[in-house]
C-alpha cells in the first residue's frame, strides 16, 4: 500500500465492507433462528406476534404434533437409504466411465463422450420420463429413487477433468507390468481421485436427500416409501392451506381464545422446517472443505 | 513400448496393429453399459414426444392411438392461460437472472476486498449453506418470515411502511419478487465461488501497475477486476440464457396458492397441472416439448452470438 491506511475514505470503505458482510451473515442465519424460536414457542402465543429472538412460552407440542402426524422415523430411514445407495452407485458408475473416456488410447472415446455430454442438454420432459419409469416397472418401488439418478453428465465432466491431471506415466508403467484396465482403475485411479470423489459424493448426496418431487410422481401410492422431504412437503402444503383460514380466524378476533396446548399451521410449519433442515445443518461443517476444491476443478471443464 | 507414445516418423495408427483390442475391450466394458444407460434414460424418452401429436390414452397401445397432428400446439398457443404462464415464466427467470448476477458479482467484489481472512472465511462458509437446503426448507423459512404474524411484517410496521400486517403470499404482485429474493438468498454465496476463483487468477502485477498510475480502488475494480472476469460472466450468462424457460418449479409448486396463481404458475406448473391433475398427457407433453425446443434454440443462438462478439464459447 502506497497510501496511508487511516484516511477517512479507507475507514468508510472498511466499515461499509463490514456492514455488508455482517448483514449477509445476519440475513442468512436469522430466518433459521426465527423459525427455530417459533417452533419451540407455544402456538397460541405465536399468533399474537412479536416472537423474534427467543421463545416466550417454551413448548414441545409442535414437535409432538409433527411426530404423530407423519411417520418420521420411517421417512428418515427411507431418505438415508436412498441417499447412501444412490451416492455409492453414482461414484462407481461415474468414475468408471470417466476413467475409460479420459484415456486417449481408447478408440471410441470421442463418439461415446459426445453422447454423454449432449445428454446434459436433452430433456424429454416430465411425462415421457414418467411413462419410461412406468414401463420399466419401477413405480412405487424403492428402486425408483435410485435407478433414474445413477449418473449425471455434470459429475462425469468434473471427474474426467480431474483424471486428466493424473500423470500418464503412472498408468503406463502399470500397463507395462501387465495390469488390465479394471485393475488400474480400481487400484490406482480410484484412490488417487479421493478429492473429486468427495465432491461428487457431496453433490449427489445433497440432491438425493433434498428431492421430493419423484415421490409425488412415482411413489405417492406407497406410504412406506415416503421420504423425509416428501412428508415435510405435504405437511407444509397442508399448513399453507390451513394458515389462510387461520388468518381469517385471527382477523375476526378469535385468536385470543386459542388455548396453549393447541397447535397452529404456522407452528407446525416451523417445526417441520426445522426437522427438514437439521440433518443438512449437522453434516455441513464436515463437508464444506470439499466443495470449493471440486467446483474449481469442474470450472475448468471442456 | 507404451501404446501411444508418438515417435516422429511412426504412423499414428500403428500401435493398434501391434496391440489389438485387449485394452479396447476393457474400456468398452467400462463405458458402453453406462452409455447405454444414458441412452435409455435421456434419449429414449424423446420417443414420448409422439404423445404431443396424439390424443394420448394410456390404455391404448402405440398403434391404436389417435393421431391429431399439431392440434395440441394450436390449443396451447391460443390458450389464454398459456400466455399468462409464459409471462410469469419469463418474468420470474428474468428477475432471477438479473438479481442473481448482480448480487453475486457485487458480493464477490466485496469479499475480494476483505483483508481479514477470518471474517472472509466465516462469511463465505455461512453464505454457502443455504445452497444445500431443499426448497421444502427454504419455502418453510420464507413462509415463516412472511406470515402475517411474522418478522417481515413487524419490521415494516415498525418502520411505518405499512399500517397493518399483509399476507405476502396472498399478494399476487409480490410473488415474482418473493421468488427472486428467495433465489438470491439461497444461491448468492454459492454463485460467488466461481467469480472469486476467476478474481484470484488475475495477475497481481496489473493492480501494482494501476497503483503506480494512481488508480483508487474503485478504478481498479472497474478497469481491472471486472474486465478480467468478463469471460466468466459471459459464459455463465450464456448458460443462463439457455435456461431462461426454467424459472424454477419447486418454489412455485410449494408457495403457489389460489390467491397468487395468476402470477405464480410457471410453464412447469402448467405441465404438471394438465398432466398429473387433469390427465391430459398430450397437452402436458406439448408444453414440455415447446419448452425444450425453445431452450435448445436459445442455447445455440447465445453460443453463436458469443462467438461473433469474440467472447468465450460454451460448445
Amino acid at each position: 500500500m502506497i497510501h496511508s491506511r487511516f484516511t477517512l475514505e479507507n475507514i468508510l470503505f472498511t466499515s461499509f465492507k463490514f456492514v455488508v458482510v455482517m448483514g449477509l451473515v445476519l440475513i442468512t442465519l436469522y430466518p433459521f433462528w426465527n423459525t427455530v424460536v417459533i417452533s419451540f414457542n407455544a402456538a397460541g402465543d405465536t399468533i399474537r406476534g412479536g416472537v423474534t429472538v427467543w421463545p416466550r412460552e417454551w413448548t414441545m407440542t409442535n414437535y409432538k404434533a409433527v411426530w404423530v402426524t407423519a411417520n418420521i422415523p420411517q421417512a428418515f430411514f427411507v431418505s438415508v437409504s436412498r441417499t447412501v445407495i444412490t451416492t455409492i452407485l453414482n461414484l462407481a458408475v461415474t468414475s468408471m466411465l470417466a476413467y475409460a473416456l479420459s484415456r486417449k488410447e481408447f478408440r471410441f472415446r470421442r463418439p461415446l463422450t459426445l453422447i454423454v455430454v449432449l445428454s446434459m442438454y436433452v430433456n424429454a420432459g416430465l411425462f415421457p420420463n414418467y411413462f419410461l419409469i412406468r414401463g420399466l416397472g419401477l413405480m412405487n418401488t424403492f428402486w425408483v429413487y435410485v435407478v433414474p439418478t445413477m449418473f449425471a453428465g455434470f459429475n462425469f465432466i468434473i471427474m474426467r477433468t480431474f483424471m486428466r491431471t493424473i500423470p500418464e506415466s503412472v498408468i503406463e508403467s502399470a500397463r507395462m507390468d501387465g495390469a488390465r484396465e479394471f485393475f488400474i482403475y480400481r487400484t490406482i485411479i480410484f484412490p488417487l481421485c479421493k478429492p473429486v470423489l468427495a465432491t461428487v459424493a457431496l453433490f449427489v448426496a445433497v440432491g438425493a436427500w433434498n428431492s421430493w418431487f419423484d415421490t409425488v410422481l412415482y411413489a405417492s401410492r406407497n406410504p412406506d416409501l415416503f421420504t423425509l422431504q416428501y412428508q415435510l412437503m405435504s405437511m407444509l402444503q397442508s399448513s399453507m392451506n390451513q394458515s389462510r383460514s387461520a388468518a381469517d380466524v385471527g382477523s375476526s378476533g378469535m385468536a385470543a381464545n386459542i388455548n396453549a396446548s393447541m397447535v397452529t399451521p404456522q407452528s407446525i410449519r416451523a417445526a417441520t422446517t426445522v426437522i427438514a433442515a437439521v440433518p443438512i445443518l449437522l453434516v455441513y461443517p464436515f463437508l464444506q472443505k470439499y466443495f470449493v476444491v471440486g467446483l474449481n476443478v469442474g470450472s475448468i471443464k471442456e | 513400448m507404451p501404446p501411444f507414445s508418438r515417435k516422429p516418423g511412426l504412423p499414428r495408427r500403428k500401435p493398434f496393429v501391434k496391440k489389438p483390442f485387449v485394452n479396447q475391450r476393457d474400456f468398452l466394458l467400462m463405458s458402453v453399459p453406462v452409455v447405454l444407460y444414458v441412452v435409455l434414460f435421456t434419449y429414449a424418452p424423446l420417443w414420448g414426444w409422439t404423445m404431443a401429436f396424439q390424443n394420448f390414452k394410456p390404455s391404448r397401445t402405440f398403434w391404436t392411438q389417435e393421431w391429431v397432428g399439431f392440434q395440441w400446439f394450436e390449443y396451447l398457443f391460443s390458450d389464454d392461460s398459456f400466455v399468462r404462464i409464459m409471462r410469469n415464466t419469463l418474468a420470474m427467470s428474468g428477475i432471477n437472472l438479473v438479481l442473481g448476477f448482480v448480487s453475486a458479482i457485487v458480493l464477490a467484489l466485496i469479499l475480494n476486498e476483505m483483508r481479514q481472512m477470518f471474517f472472509k472465511r466465516m462469511a463465505q462458509t455461512i453464505s454457502y449453506l443455504p445452497h444445500f437446503l431443499s426448497w421444502v426448507v427454504v419455502s418453510g423459512l420464507v413462509a415463516t418470515m412472511l406470515a402475517s404474524d411474522g418478522v417481515f411484517n413487524q419490521i415494516l410496521q415498525t418502520l411505518g411502511i405499512i399500517q397493518k400486517p399483509l399476507m405476502w403470499l396472498g399478494e399476487p404482485s409480490a410473488f415474482w419478487w418473493i421468488v427472486g429474493f428467495a433465489n438470491v438468498w439461497k444461491e448468492v454465496g454459492w454463485n460467488t465461488i466461481i467469480y472469486l476463483a476467476a478474481i484470484s487468477a488475475i495477475d497481481p502485477a496489473l493492480y501494482e501497475a494501476a497503483e503506480m498510475d494512481g488508480c483508487n480502488r474503485y478504478q481498479k475494480m472497474w478497469s481491472i477486476t471486472l474486465p478480467s472476469i468478463r469471460p466468466t460472466i459471459m459464459v455463465l450468462l450464456i448458460i443462463s440464457i439457455g435456461y431462461i424457460m426454467e424459472s424454477g418449479f419447486e418454489i412455485q409448486y410449494l408457495l403457489g396458492n389460489g390467491m397468487n396463481q395468476d402470477y405464480s404458475q410457471s410453464i412447469d406448473i402448467y405441465v404438471v397441472t394438465y398432466g398429473l391433475n387433469l390427465g391430459n398427457y398430450s397437452l402436458a407433453t406439448a408444453g414440455g416439448m415447446f419448452k425444450s425446443v425453445v431452450n435448445i434454440i436459445l442455447l445455440l443462438s447465445a453460443n453463436s452470438f458469443a462467438r461473433k462478439m469474440g467472447e468465450e464459447r460454451l460448445l
